[in-house]
C-alpha cells in the first residue's frame, strides 16, 4: 500500500491516540515540574495609638489571582519527585544512616507513601500473575475432561468474574466478606473468633485482594488455555502414549510445552493489567492498609486540594514502571521481527 | 484414537469435575448471592444475628409483608435518579463503539495491507500506549481540559475512551484484516477500484465478524470504565459505574446500602445478557490476539 493511502487510512486513528495518549504523557512529564503557587504575603503596618506594629497577611485575592494566571503553578524543577510523598530521598538517606538493621529500614521505608504504593503494586502483579496461570490452566484442563455438552453453561459461568466492570465484582465480594455479610460470619464462626475481621488487619486485606485478583483474572487464563488445548496434536499425544507416558507425563511433556507460547501471552497480557491495579481498592474501601500506585495518583487529583504536580510526578514515575516492565518484551519482539526480515 | 485410550480412572474424574464444580460456584455464587439478597432489606441481607437471615427474610417480612421487596431498586432508580446514569451510561458506551469501530476498522485495514517497517513500528508504540494506566494518562487530561473548559461533558469522556480504545482495537482488528486473503481487495483494485472503493466494496462486506468481536471488547472497555469516567465527568453527567462508587459515601445510612446492591445488580443484568448472546464470540476474541502470537 503506497504510503499517501497509509496516511489516509490510519491518520483518524492516529490522530486520536497522539491527542489523548501520547500529549498526556507529555502533559504529565510537565505538570509533575511545577507545583502550585504558594499563598501570597503582603506585609502591613498597622498605626495605633501605641505606635506602629508590622503584620504579615495571606493575600487571598491576589493568589487566586495568581493561581488564576498560571494555572500551571511555578517551577519546581525535579522537587516533587524527591519529596516526601514521592521518592523521598533525604528520608531515605536518613533512615539508611541510621539503620539499626535490615528489617527495621525496610519498615521505616513502608511508611513513606510511594514505596507504600510500590510494594502493594509490584507484590499484587508478582503473586496474581502466576497464581492465575496455574488456576486457568487447572480450570482449563479440568473442563476439557468435561461431557461436551457441560462445556457451554461452564463456560458462561467461568466468564462472569472477568466481564463484570472490576468495581461492581469487587463489591459484591466487599459486602459478602463484611462481618455481617456471608463469608465473613462463616469465617468467624469457623475461627471460632467473632471479631475476625478481613477488612481490619493490612494482611488480610493484601490477601482478599490477591484473591480478588486471582478470581477475576482466572477465567481469561482458563480462555486461552482450553482453547490452546483444542489443538494439540492428537499423533503427539498418541506418539506419547505408545511410549509408556503417564496422564501426568503427557500433561507435563506434551500439553504444556504445546501451551507455553499461550502461557507467554497471558503472563504478558497480566503483568499489564496488573500494574494498573486500581479498582478493588475503592471497592474494597482498602486504602487504609494498601494502596497501589493508580490509587495514590487517584487520591491526589481526588483531594481537597487537587494536587495536579504530585499526582503528574506519581504518573511519570507509574509510566517508568510499565516502560521497564515492557522492555523485555519489546526487544523479544524487535529480534522475533528482525528475524523474519532477514 | 480409541476410545479406550480417552478413558481415565475414576478417581481423576472425580477429582477434576470436583475441581471444576468447586470453581463453577466460586465465579457464578456472589452474583446469584447479590441477586437474591437485593430484594430483601439491609437488615438481612447484612444480618447482625444470622447469616441465614438473608435467604429467608424475617426482617423483609416484619417490615414489608411480603418475603421480597423491590425498595432498593425504587429507592436506586427513582430516589437517587440512577436512571439518568444509565442514560449517560447508554449514550457514552454507544457513542464509544462506534466510533471506535469506524477508526479501528480503518486504521486496521491499513496496518494489516501495508508491508513498510513503520506499520510494525506503529504496532509497536499501540502495544506500549495499551499498558498505560488510564489514571496516568487521566491526571494528563485534568488541567488542560479544567482551563479549556472541556471538563465534565459527555463528548469529552467519549472521545477520551475512543481514544484509550484505539491500540486495542487496532492491534485486534489488524490481526482479523489479516486473515481476509489480500487477493480479495487486490482483484478489486486490478478492476479499477481506488483502495478506497475495494475497501469499502469488498471488504466491509466480509469484516463483519471480526467488527462484532471487536465490538464487544469495545462495549466492555467503555461500560466497565471507572478511572475516566470517575474523573472527567461531572455530578449531572455521571454515568453508573462512578455513581455506585458515591452510593457508598454515606454506606452506614439504613437502606442507601440496598440502594448500591440493587444498582450493583442493575449495572450486571446487561453484561449478564451480553455474555448469553455473544459467548461464542468473546471466547474467539479472547483467543485470537493468543493463537496469533
Amino acid at each position: 500500500m503506497p504510503h499517501r493511502t497509509f496516511l489516509w487510512f490510519i491518520l483518524p486513528s492516529l490522530t486520536a491516540m497522539f491527542l489523548f495518549i501520547a500529549m498526556p504523557i507529555v502533559s504529565v512529564i510537565v505538570q509533575s515540574l511545577f507545583v502550585a503557587h504558594e499563598q501570597v504575603l503582603v506585609t502591613v503596618e498597622n498605626c495605633g495609638p501605641f505606635g506602629c506594629t508590622q503584620e504579615t497577611r495571606v493575600d487571598r485575592e491576589a493568589t487566586a489571582a495568581l493561581r488564576e494566571a498560571q494555572p500551571l503553578g511555578r517551577f519546581n524543577g525535579l522537587g516533587t519527585y524527591v519529596n516526601r510523598s514521592h521518592l523521598a530521598t533525604a528520608e531515605l538517606a536518613q533512615a539508611w544512616q541510621s539503620r539499626e538493621s535490615l528489617g527495621q529500614f525496610l519498615g521505616q521505608l513502608m511508611n513513606l507513601p510511594f514505596y507504600r504504593a510500590l510494594a502493594f503494586t509490584l507484590s499484587f502483579t508478582f503473586i496474581v500473575t502466576p497464581l492465575v496461570l496455574v488456576l486457568g490452566l487447572a480450570i482449563a484442563l479440568g473442563v476439557n475432561g468435561l461431557p461436551r455438552l457441560l462445556r457451554g453453561p461452564t463456560i458462561f459461568f467461568s466468564l462472569l468474574p472477568m466481564i463484570v466492570t472490576p468495581l461492581i465484582g469487587s463489591l459484591v465480594l466487599f459486602w459478602m466478606i463484611d462481618a455481617q455479610g456471608v463469608i465473613g460470619a462463616t469465617l468467624q464462626i469457623l475461627f471460632d473468633d467473632p471479631n475476625l475481621s478481613l477488612k481490619a488487619s493490612p494482611a488480610l486485606t493484601w490477601l482478599t485482594l490477591f484473591v480478588y485478583g486471582v478470581w477475576h483474572s482466572a477465567p481469561f487464563a482458563f480462555i486461552v488455555f482450553y482453547a490452546g488445548l483444542q489443538t494439540v496434536p492428537a499423533e503427539t499425544l498418541e506418539a506419547a502414549m505408545i511410549d509408556g507416558a503417564t496422564r501426568w507425563q503427557r500433561v507435563r511433556y506434551v500439553v504444556i510445552p504445546h501451551l507455553m507460547p499461550l502461557a507467554v501471552f497471558i503472563t504478558l497480557m497480566q503483568l499489564m493489567d496488573n500494574f494498573r491495579v486500581f479498582e478493588p481498592i475503592v471497592g474494597f474501601q482498602a486504602q487504609a492498609s494498601a494502596t497501589s500506585l493508580s490509587y495514590l495518583i487517584y487520591s491526589h487529583l481526588r483531594g481537597d486540594v487537587q494536587q495536579f504536580g504530585s499526582a503528574a510526578a506519581t504518573s511519570v514515575l507509574t509510566i517508568l514502571g510499565v516502560a521497564i516492565l515492557l522492555t523485555p518484551v519489546l526487544i523479544r519482539t524487535w529480534r522475533d521481527f528482525n528475524r523474519k526480515r532477514a | 484414537m480409541t476410545v479406550a485410550a480417552h478413558r481415565r480412572s475414576r478417581p481423576l474424574v472425580i477429582l477434576s469435575t470436583g475441581f471444576v464444580v468447586l470453581w463453577v460456584i466460586l465465579a457464578a455464587f456472589p452474583f446469584v448471592w447479590t441477586f437474591w439478597g437485593s430484594l430483601k432489606v439491609q437488615g438481612d441481607f447484612f444480618s447482625r444475628a444470622d447469616w441465614m437471615n438473608a435467604l429467608t427474610g424475617p426482617m423483609t417480612i416484619a417490615q414489608t409483608g411480603a418475603p421480597f421487596t423491590g425498595q432498593g431498586y425504587v429507592g436506586a432508580w427513582i430516589e437517587s435518579g440512577f436512571w439518568r446514569n444509565v442514560l449517560n451510561t447508554g449514550i457514552v458506551v454507544a457513542a464509544t463503539v462506534t466510533i471506535s469501530l469506524t477508526l479501528g476498522t480503518l486504521g486496521g485495514y491499513a496496518l494489516a495491507r501495508s508491508g513498510f517497517r513503520y506499520a510494525f513500528w506503529l504496532l509497536m508504540i499501540a502495544l506500549v500506549f495499551r499498558a498505560m494506566p488510564h489514571i496516568t494518562l487521566v491526571s494528563g487530561y485534568m488541567l488542560p481540559f479544567f482551563e479549556w473548559n472541556l471538563w465534565g461533558h459527555l463528548p469529552t469522556a467519549i472521545i477520551v475512551l475512543v481514544a484509550i480504545n484505539q491500540p486495542f482495537t487496532l492491534w485486534m482488528l489488524h490481526s482479523f484484516f489479516l486473515n481476509i486473503p489480500k487477493d480479495l481487495d487486490e482483484s478489486a483494485m486490478v478492476d479499477g477500484c481506488t483502495r478506497f472503493q475495494a475497501f469499502r466494496h469488498v471488504i466491509i462486506p466480509v469484516m463483519w465478524p471480526g467488527v462484532i468481536t471487536t465490538g464487544l471488547f469495545s462495549f466492555l472497555l467503555a461500560y466497565n470504565d471507572f478511572a475516566v469516567t470517575a474523573m472527567l465527568l461531572s455530578q449531572e453527567n455521571q454515568t453508573m459505574v462512578p455513581k455506585i462508587a458515591s452510593f457508598l459515601g454515606s454506606v452506614q445510612v439504613e437502606g442507601n446500602v440496598m440502594f448500591a446492591v440493587a444498582a450493583v445488580v442493575s449495572a450486571t443484568a446487561p453484561l449478564f445478557v451480553l455474555i448469553m448472546v455473544f459467548q461464542r464470540q468473546i471466547v474467539s476474541g479472547l483467543t485470537a490476539g493468543a493463537v496469533k502470537g
